[in-house]
């Protein structure tokens, strides 16, 4: 697991590797620390957790930018929401 | 990457292609292989639709507690709810497999181990069977883990005799076992004779007195056993975890809040919000009611009882119990099967362990590649491939010291957990409830229990370790 902050409002979050619930749980670690309209790059390769993370987004209101799937390897880009 | 999906559609083809051989092959040599070729092609579908719909079981409870997204708890529900209906009009014609499974505090501690270590190890007995074929070796490391578990706990004895209350042992003794399975000898036998099976039997349509077999079959164990208390569980579901997150979306999108209208709506949405989750749910459960179907008619055509009597016919007598059968649920089921491959081994490299209830007794332990449930759970596996290589979504992962510590420990509670509860998920909740049986919403009520202080634990663990990274710079 790797969490870093790239530039100032860009993070990236690799959790590849991991199954259930780690990237899951990451994710919304990640995203609870971070200040509403940064932005979170995630990195992962599990399918069941990009489920998830997608119905927790939903839920709390983050955005889910953009999803990109190459070769069973996921990169989102995700908007912490506004308060 | 048109290679790779080329090639991907290839390793697909080539899946289904063995599969289809060995049903055509098998069944030139004798028609009993039929048998064995139903149990391959429903795992088959089980496989399919798992992957399909990331059916977890451990996501059901533990998504719901760390992350508040409801999504496989709804599609659980809708699953039981096709598969209780599907195969109530099985049961109510007499043609059901299925028998009740004794119901007490055994099965909600029971239920509790295995919900701690689903959540460890990252899916569900089946949920592990599917990712193993997405290419996840964490996944396969876990089976691995459930299965030697199961078949040393089974057998275990010496030092673990003096764990055995001693009205476990009189009671045991006093059934009147074969001598060769020693009853009184072994923690698990004392365990199942000495308390498990002295403990009540019932399905919901029996504790309603309900005398007529449809009523029973319908209003007993469909309505009273799985459709109420399902949607008791999914209004709270909804009202904990749900609807703060519509609320917020109807008012950001403009619209009025209704009051019932908006309630009613907001339910519908969380039930729908997974398409993928409930396609998959609507397939499992009427698969899953048919396979008992199906199974029961090829008992019938075949004039048996149980597996083991074809397989003396087919020449195969190694690893029949002292009853002369071997595990034949005649539904889905996950961990005995497991256990089984792994009792096989142990007895080939000299293990005598055929003088207990679980292999002696009851299971057997035959050659993997005659083992109906075997075939099934391979299959399962298979099936979950092709669907992972038609979407491109397989991926050889290796493990991790890390993942691998979880799967080994949490594999090991799943064994453990799953042999108290004569079950798993699959085996002891999700089918259990969908016949009606009272000891299926016990331990799930378990699971749950589990599930909850599995997540508090990885909680604090990943909690920890992002904060090791966020200590390198300022957030």
């Amino acid at each position: 697991m790797k969490f870093e902050k790239k530039e100032e409002g860009l993070y990236r979050l690799d959790v590849t590797g991991y199954v259930c619930p780690h990237p899951q749980l990451y994710t919304k670690k990640a995203l609870e620390k971070m200040k509403p309209g940064e932005l979170l790059e995630l990195v992962f390769d599990n399918p069941s957790s990009g489920e998830s993370i997608a119905a927790m987004c939903d839920t709390t209101g983050n955005e889910v930018l953009a999803k990109d799937a190459q070769s069973g390897k996921y990169t989102w880009k995700i908007r912490k929401a506004a308060g | 990457m048109q290679n790779v999906e080329r090639r991907n559609h290839i390793w697909a083809f080539a899946i289904v292609g063995f599969l289809s051989l060995l049903t055509i092959v098998s069944y030139s040599l004798s028609e009993y292989y039929i048998y064995l070729a139903a149990y391959l092609w429903f795992g088959f579908v089980y496989g399919m639709c798992l992957q399909y719909g990331r059916f977890c079981f451990s996501s059901a409870f533990r998504d719901l507690f760390a992350v508040g997204v409801p999504r496989m708890a709804v599609g659980i529900m809708i699953a039981m709810v096709l598969f209780g209906t599907v195969s109530a009009l099985v049961t109510a014609t007499g043609n059901s497999t299925f028998h009740p499974a004794p119901y007490g505090w055994h099965a909600v501690i029971a239920g509790v181990i295995f919900g701690v270590g689903m959540v460890l190890t990252g899916g569900c007995a089946s949920g592990s069977l599917y990712k193993s074929g997405e290419g996840n070796v964490t996944a396969m490391l876990v089976i691995l883990s459930i299965s030697v578990s199961q078949a040393v706990f089974v057998d275990i004895g010496g030092w673990a005799n003096s764990l055995v209350p001693y009205s476990w042992h009189q009671s045991a003794v006093a059934k009147g076992l074969p001598a060769q399975i020693n009853a009184g000898d072994g923690w698990v036998d004392q365990y199942l004779a000495g308390h498990v099976w002295n403990q009540p039997v019932a399905t919901y349509g029996e504790l309603l007195g309900l005398q007529s077999p449809f009523l029973a079959a319908y209003v007993g164990n469909v309505l009273v056993g799985i459709v109420l208390p399902a949607a008791l569980a999914l209004a709270a579901v909804y009202a904990i975890w749900y609807r703060k997150g519509y609320v917020r979306k109807h008012r950001q999108e403009g619209k009025a809040l209704g009051g019932t209208a908006t309630e009613l709506a907001g339910f519908w949405s969380m039930i729908a919000a997974s398409k993928r989750t409930a396609i998959a749910g609507l397939v499992l459960g009427i698969a899953a009611g048919l396979h008992m179907y199906v199974m029961k008619g090829l008992q019938i055509k075949f004039g048996v009882h149980n597996f083991g009597t074809l397989m003396k016919e087919l020449g195969f007598t190694f690893g029949i119990s002292y009853k002369g059968t071997v595990f034949d649920p005649g539904y889905w089921y996950v961990t005995t099967q497991e256990a089984q491959w792994v009792g096989w081994v142990f007895n080939k490299l000299g293990w005598n362990n055929m003088d207990n209830i679980y292999f002696g007794l009851e299971n057997g332990i035959p050659n993997p590649l005659i083992n109906p449930a075997d075939w099934m759970s391979l299959a399962l596996i298979g099936g979950a491939a092709v669907m992972a290589l038609l979407s491109n979504e397989f991926k050889w992962k290796n493990t991790t010291p890390e993942l691998a510590m979880w799967a080994i420990i949490g594999g090991t509670l799943m064994g453990i957990g799953s042999r108290l509860g004569l079950g798993c998920n699959i085996g002891a909740f999700f089918v259990r409830v969908s016949q009606g049986d009272v000891s299926g919403w016990l331990f799930g009520v378990g699971m749950v229990i589990g599930a909850y202080g599995g997540v508090k634990f990885f909680n604090w663990w990943t909690e920890r370790r992002l904060r090791k990274q966020i200590a390198a710079f300022e957030m």
